[in-house]
């Protein structure tokens, strides 16, 4: 047997405008857990991409087993044991669980027809064998995100692979549903399988993994056995400078009361209590960090407090003005901020350039219009202005914004959103799906904005950020908050029980 | 008076006025459940109206008129696949050049051929079936029974078949489950290796061959000639029973059948009362918005429908 299950040697590959992987060199052992890790962008996705066929290398070679293998379409990969587990799942939702694992390689009954019952007692058996609880009848459209990951690895398995690639499998996961996928891989680790997984989160590549490999701008910068490294040393290769992973805060004087919400009630469209009695307060210089497991009515309160849901009961003071009722225009010109939880549904319009979007909110005043026209002089010059001092890269103001990478893409949001002033700034999920480089920019314009006497909400559904931001923290369980501290020598454990509906 | 209109020969003439827009329906069902949009059913079904009568009077026989009524069929849909599955152009105008390709090609060959744009079909199809009774030698309900179910012409029993071979096909056969996930979610069928260029491509053509069958069935079996601009919107008919019939072939062909009793009313009714015959002939028309403004709501189409499929580039 070879040294390496899988060696990928001197890979190079070259989309229109990038090179996404240059001369790439990676290998992993037979039955280790190995992490992928680098900025989004470093070319992590695309080399998996070439491993399981999805896209043909321009250079380089690939041994499996220490067979040179040409993998040039996803059979290929199937044939040669490889799994891939994909960062947007390859489940089509309206087919049930059992049709889409056999798809495209279906049992049949009667050469004709497909075999379905046989095809759910295989399933059965599988999910039994690695300890996960798996319906084959119920549609992927009605299972939630983390059963529908488990699908995605029975199918995986059902082709029966040795080597699974999960992509960003942690992106969509609640923090107990990381639990039990990392107890899932471990136990198929257990049974013998190679596993590679990306990721961009480091605690994890500490808590999983037994080696890891760090890509940089599509070029491979080391391997490490996990054991001998630490976060801050595999920060520092993934950025390619030194990161500070924890934020320290200064003090803050607190003002006055910015934000006051008084037993805010709301329903959601199918009619749902979402928000029950919310009262809560943000004061100047003040970070409130809601915490809790999403869905418990975090979207809704900040629809709530932007104007974009209407509430049902109870009063929303802004400076003690009544701001109930009030609708998103008017909520913005009273200098609320708002860094939206899904920043391509409701952050940016994907269409519209760098420039455009960066006025987005603000187009319809001046300078940015004169009489009845935009002036686009003015709006070029803002561009430029704020592509500067954000960083925003590439800084060409005429991009699309669909063509940059989503931290960038979050540069452009934050940017937008805090050359307006804020008194109260709203940041929603403000760090998701970013890297390192990313969210220490992000977390460093937060704190710049309480040094600077604003009133900051934050939510988030990663406790870490909650805890090394906040000065206050609320936590939220089925649209109530169940308690409202004083960050300050906070048991976790105790948060997260609060956090699942179990009282102190 | 209802009960003259509402009669067996009434129900058999609705499953006749059906059988064309069934076999549409159900090709754009195989079309759409792929993920293209075809709504080039209309201007397939009229070439091969003309292509029927025409390749039967040449040949001096109905089923070659028939074999190369669907080969038409299948060869503009392929022009259809060509263009918006391999260049990815908009599927809409794709078909919509397809229609006003047809409406052109149709009247030149006519001229061309035949010197007119009415043509007769120099032979008709049989009927297949129990002869119809006399009064007398059989009950009313015997009698009434073969009429609406075993009198027809051939084509009539296979669309029947070809419905029910296709509802199989769809939804309990490798091949049925494959198309469905391209319609859906091609990326997802693209990494577990399955071709969705190719299955496009089958799904289209077919779709292609059906239409055509509809065509030949629109000159061939009920006009008995074929004139121009003879399909009169019974393509767009087609997929609003498609739409309406959820893009299952059952749902589909029940969909049909209610179009069909429409225009069956509508012939009924002319003649038998003082309503101007535009507004009659309305009915089957007003019956396909009526029924799309009910139902659109709970039918979903296909979710990749309409777009054509590439690659994602990280």
């Amino acid at each position: 047997m070879a040294q390496y299950l899988i060696e990928m040697k001197d890979i190079s590959k070259t989309f229109p405008l990038v090179k996404a992987n240059d001369k790439v060199n990676f290998s992993v052992k037979k039955g280790e857990i190995h992490a992928l890790v680098g900025e989004n962008g470093a070319g992590k996705s695309t080399l998996m991409s070439i491993l399981y066929g999805l896209y043909q290398a321009d250079e380089g070679e690939i041994f499996i087993d220490g067979q040179k293998t040409n993998i040039y379409n996803p059979n290929i990969a199937i044939e040669n044991k490889i799994g891939m587990v994909h960062q947007h799942f390859m489940l089509v939702p309206p087919l049930t669980v059992a049709e889409n694992v056999i798809l495209g390689m279906e049992p049949r009954r009667n050469y004709f027809f497909i075999d379905l019952k046989k095809a759910a007692s295989d399933i059965k058996e599988l999910s039994e064998k690695y300890g996960f609880k798996i319906d084959p009848w119920a549609k992927i459209e009605d299972v939630s995100v983390g059963i529908q990951q488990r699908v995605e690895i029975i199918k995986v398995l059902y082709r029966g692979a040795e080597i699974l690639i999960l992509d960003e499998p942690t992106a969509v996961l609640t923090p107990q549903e990381v639990e039990e996928l990392f107890k899932i891989l471990k136990s198929l680790k257990g049974q013998g399988k190679t596993i590679v997984f990306i990721t961009h989160k480091l605690n994890e590549v500490m808590a999983l993994s037994d080696r890891v490999t760090v890509m940089r701008d599509g070029k491979m910068v080391g391997t490490k056995v996990t054991s001998q490294t630490n976060t801050s040393e595999i920060a520092t290769l993934m950025v390619g400078r030194e990161v500070l992973l924890t934020t320290s805060k200064a003090e803050q004087t607190i003002g006055k009361t910015v934000l006051r919400l008084e037993k805010v009630n709301a329903f959601n469209q199918h009619k749902y209590h979402v928000l029950k009695d919310i009262s809560l307060t943000v004061k100047e210089g003040q970070i409130l960090g809601i915490a809790g497991v999403e869905g418990n009515g975090q979207t809704e309160l900040v629809e709530v407090i932007t104007g974009l849901k209407p509430i049902s009961g109870g009063k929303m003071y802004l400076y003690e003005k009544d701001i109930t009722g009030l609708s998103p225009r008017k909520l913005r010109e009273l200098h609320i901020a708002h860094i939206p939880e899904d920043r391509r549904k409701r952050g940016f319009i994907a269409d519209y350039s760098v420039a455009e979007n960066l006025v987005l909110g603000s187009h319809y005043k001046s300078p940015f219009v004169k009489g009845c026209f935009l002036n686009p002089p003015e709006i070029r010059g803002y561009a430029n202005k704020l592509i500067k001092d954000y960083d925003i890269r590439p800084a060409v103001k005429e991009n699309l914004l669909k063509s940059l990478s989503g931290g960038n893409q979050q540069k452009v949001i934050v940017a937008r959103e805090l050359e307006r002033e804020p008194n109260l700034l709203i940041a929603a999920q403000p760090t998701r799906g970013l890297d390192v480089g990313s969210i220490e920019f992000v977390h460093k314009q937060i704190l710049k904005e309480r040094s600077k006497g604003k009133a900051i909400l934050l939510i988030s559904a990663e406790l870490d950020e909650i805890l090394s931001l906040s000065d206050e923290i609320a936590v939220i369980y089925e649209g109530k908050i169940v308690e409202i501290m004083v960050n300050k020598n906070i048991d976790r454990g105790k948060l997260g029980l609060l956090m699942t509906g179990v009282h102190k | 008076m209802f009960s003259s209109i509402i009669s067996p020969d009434f129900f058999a003439s609705a499953i006749r006025i059906a059988i064309p827009l069934a076999l549409a329906g159900l090709g754009g069902v195989y079309s759409e459940k792929s993920g293209v949009v075809n709504i080039g059913l209309e201007g397939m079904m009229l070439t091969s109206a003309f292509i029927a009568v025409a390749g039967t009077n040449f040949t001096k026989n109905v089923w070659f008129g028939i074999l190369f009524a669907v080969i038409i069929g299948i060869l503009l849909g392929l022009i259809h696949a060509i263009v918006s599955v391999s260049f990815k152009a908009n599927q809409i105008v794709s078909g919509v050049a397809i229609n006003l390709f047809a409406s052109g090609i149709t009247v030149f060959l006519s001229w061309l051929w035949f010197h007119e744009t009415q043509i007769m079909a120099l032979k008709n199809l049989p009927t297949w079936g129990f002869k119809v009774p006399n009064p007398g030698e059989a009950s009313s309900l015997v009698r009434g029974l073969i009429v609406i179910f075993a009198h027809h012409s051939p084509l009539v029993y296979i669309t029947l078949v070809i419905i029910i071979i296709s509802q199989i096909l769809i939804f309990r056969t490798p091949f049925g489950l494959r198309l469905r996930s391209v319609g859906e979610y091609p990326q997802a069928a693209d990494t577990l290796g399955i071709n969705v260029v190719q299955m496009r491509y089958i799904a289209v053509l077919i779709s292609g061959g059906l239409a055509g069958l509809a065509g030949s069935v629109l000159s061939i079996e009920q006009a008995h000639f074929f004139v121009k601009e003879m399909s009169g919107g019974r393509g767009f008919i087609a997929l609003a029973a498609m739409i309406f019939g959820k893009w299952t072939p059952f749902g589909t062909a029940a969909a049909a059948l209610l179009f069909g009793i429409g225009e069956a009313l509508a012939i009924r009714v002319q003649g038998v009362y003082t309503i101007p015959v535009q507004f009659i002939n309305m009915i089957p028309y007003l019956l396909a918005i009526l029924v799309l403004v009910g139902a659109i709501g709970r039918a979903t189409a296909p979710a990749a429908s309409g777009t054509p499929y590439e690659k994602e580039i990280s």
